[in-house]
């Protein structure tokens, strides 16, 4: 690859543009990244402000905030997003034409970050809709938002146009619309976001891995430490995790163990 | 006006309204610290004494009797706008109180009359046929505490869906934090 681009740029001095197909599609398609106008809470101001002259995300010509979902190829799902905006937020990413991606920004979005315990916050908005890119931060600043871009532009060049899902014979899926239980959002009569239970990894992951439950973590080299993301837990259901803690099976709460003398206690 | 004087005014001109409460003693420091029977132990230094969460010193009235004060209050003290009403749940006194503010339009300080209902049965009348910005008011407070309000022209939920089920901001209301579920729960 690397001979090709030292051909290509050798080429260009002499007026000779040679590239790919697949290259220049992808070109132009990542340089034309048309975000959603839509925000739901203060990651929305962050939002605006990356829009604006300062941080002026023109550069990356994603500055056409599309008002409608069927013109739009990015979803930035900025803000908390509530259990009862969620069924909107499927239902506008449903009507967006493919390809499509998503950013979650900020911790709202991606976990439900400082109201994870409350009782009317989605806990994550990967739980209905599959997410490319997540920001952390609270709110995340402009940059943030940039650099998110700029990794989505990233894997949009990465794209081959013979593997990426959109141009297959698929039949285009449409993602479940939550409906309001009464404890919840449910879909097909099961709760989405249980009380206790654990989320393990999103049930869908990112179009490079296509859209069928991967199982894998991303960096299968990192130990993980979490009970959450160990791949050992069985599950119970796809967001919950079956049985006790290990930590709590084991008794290991990480306090100096008391010995109790059983038989001094039965000769008194 | 302050809370001393309404109350005196309240039991001056519409006899049998007040409820009657514990009223909260200064303390040394200037601090609030509960009533105590009689025998006032100092606590050592470093010790609180136990927090009366009902003594207070503001109007308590009947809940029955509530658009009779309020109407009072507006027509004859000249309190016109009702700011605001929140519920507020004692949940180990079985006691949930509902807060009215009521302030001049040309400005100065509110004024607050309090109404408690038990826990099990909160049922206190409207103040929306009298005051229509008590509506979404009343609306949020039967929503999130389940207090009924008999006479309010529409009382449904308006922060949840209709289909919830739950008072979510009583002090028992579960919280989400993730845990596992062992087999003997559920």
């Amino acid at each position: 690859m690397s001979d090709d681009r030292d051909i290509q740029l050798e080429a260009e001095k002499q007026g000779v543009f040679l590239t790919t197909m697949q290259r220049f599609y992808n070109w132009g398609r990542r340089s034309s990244v048309w975000p959603l106008s839509f925000g739901l809470a203060c990651c929305a101001i962050e939002m605006m402000a990356t829009g604006l002259a300062r941080f002026d995300l023109a550069r990356f010509g994603a500055e056409m905030f599309r008002a409608s979902p069927r013109q739009a190829d990015l979803m930035i799902v900025a803000g908390t997003v509530t259990k009862k905006m969620a069924p909107q937020v499927v239902r506008l990413y449903n009507q967006m034409p493919e390809p499509r991606y998503v950013i979650s920004m900020g911790a709202c979005a991606t976990s439900g970050g400082p109201f994870r315990d409350g009782y009317n916050v989605l806990r994550g908005i990967d739980l209905l809709i599959p997410v490319d890119v997540y920001i952390p931060g609270c709110p995340p600043r402009p940059e943030a938002l940039l650099h998110a871009l700029m990794t989505l532009q990233k894997q949009i060049d990465a794209q081959r146009l013979n593997r990426v899902r959109w141009y297959g014979k698929r039949e285009a899926k449409e993602y479940p619309v939550p409906a309001f239980g009464k404890h919840g959002l449910e879909i097909d009569g099961k709760l989405v976001d249980p009380v206790g239970g654990l989320p393990l990894i999103s049930p869908y992951t990112s179009p490079t891995h296509g859209e069928m439950r991967s199982g894998e973590i991303e960096h299968p080299e990192l130990v993980r430490h979490f009970p959450i993301m160990d791949e050992t837990v069985e599950l119970e259901s796809p967001n919950k995790a079956k049985g006790v803690a290990p930590e709590i099976r084991h008794n290991d709460l990480k306090r100096p163990a008391v010995e109790v003398d059983h038989a001094r206690d039965e000769q008194r | 006006m302050s809370s001393a004087e309404l109350k005196e005014r309240l039991a001056r001109d519409l006899p049998g309204v007040l409820m009657p409460t514990r009223t909260r003693t200064p303390t040394s420091n200037g601090g609030e610290a509960a009533a105590g029977d009689g025998k006032t132990a100092r606590p050592k230094r470093g010790e609180h004494a136990p927090v009366d969460l009902l003594a207070t010193d503001d109007a308590v009235v009947y809940p029955d009797r509530l658009p009779e004060v309020a109407r009072y209050v507006r027509d004859v003290l000249g309190y016109q706008l009702l700011s605001n009403i929140t519920a507020v749940d004692y949940l180990v006194d079985g006691v949930i109180e509902m807060v009215y503010h009521f302030f001049h339009l040309d400005g100065g300080p509110e004024l607050v009359i309090k109404t408690r209902v038990p826990r099990d049965n909160p049922v206190v009348p409207s103040l929306t046929d009298e005051w229509p910005g008590a509506n979404l008011q009343e609306r949020e407070a039967f929503d999130l505490f389940g207090v009924v309000f008999p006479g309010h022209p529409n009382l449904t939920r308006i922060y949840m869906w209709d289909e919830f089920e739950g008072w979510p901001m009583r002090k028992d209301f579960p919280k989400q934090g993730d845990k596992y579920f062992g087999e003997s729960e559920e």
